[in-house]
């Protein structure tokens, strides 16, 4: 990171209004933790679009390059955690039991 | 490729049927400025393109659009889950609900159905990007008057919202590329033969 932009304290052109406020998890849900993960999940995976997205018009923008990693690992550690104990995301992640079937899908209010 | 994750890109949840919003909202799904023609109109415009950030901005912002599509389709769905028929027909939805049944099909809120016209690849840089920061600045306003629409609900109120800005969002990458391919073409340029 360069020295100029350590004391910007956001990106150009991706005002906080552009990022998610999340719903409050419904008040039936059981599990508070699955919840909260999830949450966490569609936050970096949106993160990582709208900066995937403006570091394509700014590729040289150091301070959202820094982001856009910090992001992704975040991504990975919490998506591994949650794959293992809730079942996959994505048909690239391997289990023992074939586990993609398990219902709802994301339209039926599962993973919501 | 593309590989399905299994999650909506912002949560959807709505308890309260409604198939008169289903009905009005499905325009953004399979209407002229919905999600399906704006994902395969940048991603049938991405082949053409002539430099790195052009190709990047389109296969980027057309691959979200489809999560955008699934989110539209959840909305419809679930406006429509458990309705009556008479709930239906009261909708205007007996048209649909003989073609379709519960499924989410692409036509507009007049019922036209998804016409490939709507994709408008044209085969050039300038006039393809020029088409995608209008539709952007379309669907923004479609959303605004489905917010009108939806104003009682907050359920859907909400992740139209999201949507809304989205459109923004591209709107403001579209302009940059679209520059970008401005100042490339407006550069001198200069031919030499070779020297002897």
């Amino acid at each position: 990171m360069s020295v100029e932009n350590e004391d910007r304290t956001c990106i150009p052109c991706i005002p906080e209004a552009t990022l998610p406020t999340m719903q409050e998890a419904p008040r039936e849900c059981k599990n508070e933790k699955q919840m909260k993960m999830l949450k966490e999940i569609k936050c970096l995976e949106f993160a990582i679009v709208e900066l995937a997205e403006y570091l394509d018009t700014h590729p040289n923008d150091e301070k959202a390059l820094c982001l856009h990693n910090k992001y992704c690992k975040e991504l990975k550690e919490i998506k591994d955690i949650y794959q293992k104990i809730y079942g996959p995301l994505t048909i690239n992640y391997p289990c023992n039991k074939w586990r993609w079937l398990e219902e709802p899908w994301p339209w039926e209010g599962g993973n919501k | 490729m593309w590989t399905y994750n299994k999650i909506l890109q912002y949560p959807i949840n709505i308890k309260q049927t409604d198939p008169r919003l289903a009905k009005v909202i499905i325009s953004q799904y399979g209407g002229p400025d919905g999600e399906l023609a704006a994902s395969l109109r940048y991603l049938s415009q991405r082949f053409g393109m002539p430099d790195q950030t052009a190709k990047a901005v389109l296969n980027d912002i057309g691959t979200e659009e489809l999560a955008h599509l699934e989110m539209v389709g959840t909305i419809v769905h679930q406006l429509t889950k458990n309705a009556s028929i008479e709930e239906l027909e009261k909708a205007g939805l007996a048209p649909y609900y003989t073609d379709h049944g519960v499924d989410v099909y692409p036509v507009s809120a007049a019922g036209v159905p998804f016409t490939a016209s709507y994709i408008a690849a044209k085969g050039d840089p300038i006039a393809n990007l020029q088409e995608d920061l209008a539709a952007e600045q379309k669907a923004r306003a479609t959303y605004e008057k489905l917010i009108d629409l939806c104003r009682d609900n907050p359920d859907v109120l909400d992740p139209l919202k999201f949507l809304r800005q989205r459109e923004i969002v591209h709107f403001q990458r579209f302009g940059e590329t679209l520059r970008g391919i401005q100042d490339k073409l407006a550069e001198k340029k200069y031919y030499m033969n070779k020297m002897n």
